[in-house]
């Protein structure tokens, strides 16, 4: 406000002067000239307060005309004069500020106050989201749909503007602004007591590592989540403490392997990390035996280290590199390159180059030679989304996706990772069933995956009822606010108490103040019971269903 | 010799000299207060003020805030003068005068202040 409050009034400073010149002549002027009667006779000029007022009303383009009386000639005379004199100095004013206005450098001193002080107004706890690109906006989407309040950062102006057009439920604080430089950092709230984290998504590794170090240093309490491709990069960024690196090649790799050696609990990790609300993902089955590999870039280097492990034999082709099979010439896009690499007897084909259209193209090629093959593709871009929609193969891997839908699960829901990590250590079978059962939770939609902590903040009315040494189990909080004789859509998959974890509590688990709960369910069931949770006459009619009204007068009425 | 600060002084040292001329003499006398004397330091006092417009020092903003104040009451003065002779049609009474005056007298106080603001920006000067 205030540098472009001061900016104004310095490049407003000549045309008021000349303003306040040209009015000081006329209304003096106007004092002097000798004024005439009705009768013709000679009469004393307007005083001040009239001649004031006949130039106010006179240089504004009002005009109402000859006040009080009609003129004398030499009062005409000078009238005229007066009235090119300052429509011209109005003139030159409006133009001068109008310049100002269509100035860059001051529309972006007004864009930047602005945001500045709607994130200084920012409420709610937030995240800050550097990078605006496929996966910013991804991230962005859904950060919209839960109400998760979030401030956003973009190099590339035009971004912004899409950011502003997109149809968000909140309006969202957005600012074109290189995150690289601190400044820019701090503008958006990185000391912000509500900022709770922050995600360097751009898509320039350099800037992410920037990012990374700079909220390690400004704010080392808040963590960042920071999107890495190459190793060199991931590295650096582990060794300043990042909180969590996310790098889609790597994590790909991980999955399409696990799915490989434990289909279930692959599906699992799937279901609990997908972006919440989507339909949900068909299964991945891929076969074990040889592979062919197209593309050997870092993709699909993470891709080799993590398949060779679970038995699987690839044959890798790419022109320039020099661990691939030097027999077979060219990309893997024509029928003669795949069949030299041994098409006939693969059971699966990663076409992972960085060019979306040779993708595509390895692909079809690859089907039409062996349509039974399992196809997995690498799209670069979400723009072919359709395409490769069209196409439909049996595992298609989104870069963007990977990302967003790591960082969500792992800012809105800390306890999935502890969740993930444990389920090493069970079975096939103890997965499928948890699968089975959270598939049938939402009808074709994934479920939400989200974490409560049963204290003042996030649960006011469980915390109080279980001081007061009521006693209730997770089955009883599981039920419908509106009607308590329906239970809700959810499965309690964890439990934190005093650092110890409980995996799948069971449903008459006696609840404790101060325990941890990761849930899954539908969006709506989530609202249902955090309502629940926090409004204690919505919770005792959950518990025990008493109708209480909430205020002091009548409860006491009542017990009397 | 920078012409930009002989301008800046010129009309802050004016301002104040006209306020001065116009609140000299008996404060009851409309004979020794001229419209056009409180016309010519109003006029004067306002064009200072749109110089001091833009400086984001703590001594510009004082000189600013002391202009305000010097405009502000020489505003008041004349309001009162043209109430008192058109709208009342009191005219110019001992009574209106002296507080046409004592207004103008205020609004020499803040010039005055703003003269020596000056002055200490000018003494303060190392270049």
């Amino acid at each position: 406000m205030n540098s472009a409050f001061f900016l104004v009034l310095r490049r407003m400073r000549a045309p008021i002067i000349g303003l306040i010149v040209i009015y000081a002549i006329a209304v003096v002027g106007l004092t002097l000239v000798p004024g005439i009667t009705p009768e013709g006779l000679p009469a004393p000029p307007l005083s001040f307060f009239h001649a004031f007022y006949f130039i106010s009303y006179t240089a504004t383009t009002i005009g109402f005309g000859e006040i009080p009386n009609a003129f004398s000639d030499a009062q005409r005379m000078w009238v005229i004069i007066c009235i090119y004199l300052t429509v011209v100095g109005w003139s030159y004013s409006v133009v001068t500020l109008i310049g100002l206005l269509q100035d860059k450098g001051f529309q972006n001193t007004l864009t930047t106050n602005r945001f500045r002080r709607r994130v200084r107004l920012l409420k709610e706890p937030f995240y800050l989201v550097c990078g605006s690109g496929e996966t910013g906006a991804l991230i962005s989407r859904n950060f919209d749909r839960v109400n998760q309040p979030f401030v956003v950062l973009e190099k590339d102006e035009l971004r912004v503007q899409e950011l502003d057009l997109q149809d968000f439920k909140s309006d969202i604080p957005a600012l074109a602004a290189d995150a690289r430089i601190p400044d820019n950092l701090l503008l958006a709230g990185l000391k912000h007591l509500k900022c709770h984290g922050v995600l360097a998504v751009t898509n320039d590794e350099e800037a992410n590592l920037g990012i990374a170090i700079a909220v390690r240093l400004l704010n080392p309490k808040i963590p960042v989540i920071a999107r890495a491709r190459s190793p060199v990069v991931m590295a650096n960024m582990a060794s300043f403490g990042t909180n969590h690196i996310v790098n889609p090649y790597e994590r790909f790799a991980e999955h399409l392997a696990l799915a490989v050696a434990s289909p279930s609990r692959f599906r699992l990790i799937e279901l609990l990390t997908s972006l919440p609300e989507t339909p949900i993902p068909k299964p991945h089955r891929p076969p074990g035996g040889r592979w062919i590999l197209c593309g050997y870039g870092r993709f699909g280097k993470a891709l080799a280290e993590h398949l060779l492990p679970t038995g699987i034999t690839l044959t890798i082709i790419d022109p320039t590199s020099a661990e691939s099979d030097q027999n077979i010439t060219g990309h893997g896009t024509e029928a003669r390159t795949l069949l030299q690499a041994g098409i006939e007897q693969a059971s699966g084909i990663i076409a992972g180059t960085d060019d979306d259209v040779n993708n595509l193209s390895i692909a079809v090629t690859a089907s039409e030679l062996k349509p039974d093959l399992f196809v997995v593709t690498r799209q670069n871009q979400t723009a072919n989304s359709p395409l490769f929609d069209a196409y439909g193969a049996d595992f298609n891997m989104v870069p963007s996706h990977i990302v967003a839908q790591e960082c969500i699960a792992i800012l809105t829901t800390p306890l999935l990772a502890q969740f993930l990590t444990r389920l090493r250590d069970h079975d096939e079978a103890w997965s499928q069933s948890l699968v089975d059962r959270l598939q049938n939770l939402y009808d074709g939609l994934t479920p939400t995956v989200w974490g409560i902590r049963l204290n003042k903040q996030e649960a006011p009315a469980a915390c109080q009822a279980l001081m007061d040494g009521q006693s209730f189990s997770l089955r009883d909080i599981l039920r419908n606010g509106m009607d308590r004789s329906e239970p809700l859509p959810a499965i309690a998959l964890l439990l934190e108490r005093a650092n110890h974890f409980i995996l799948l509590p069971d449903e008459d688990f006696k609840l404790a103040a101060g325990d941890q709960l990761l849930l899954a369910s539908p969006l709506s069931t989530r609202h249902n019971l955090e309502f629940s949770l926090k409004n204690a006459n919505e919770l005792a009619y959950v518990l025990r269903g008493e109708e209480n009204s909430g205020g002091w007068l009548w409860q006491t009425l009542r017990r009397s | 010799m920078n012409l930009e600060k002989v301008i800046f002084g010129f009309f802050i040292v004016l301002a104040a000299t006209l306020n001065f001329g116009f609140f000299i003499g008996d404060i009851e006398r409309p004979e020794l207060h001229h419209i056009y004397e409180l016309a010519a330091a109003l006029v004067v006092s306002l064009i200072a003020t749109a110089l001091k417009f833009g400086d984001r020092t703590q001594i510009g903003a004082i000189h600013l805030s002391t202009s305000l104040v010097a405009d502000l009451q020489l505003i008041a003065a004349a309001i009162t003068w043209a109430v008192a002779v058109h709208v009342t049609g009191e005219g110019m009474t001992p009574s209106v005068m002296s507080s046409v005056v004592s207004l103008s007298g205020g609004a020499l106080f803040a010039n005055i202040v703003s003269v020596i603001i000056l002055i200490v920006e000018t003494v303060m000067m190392r270049r």
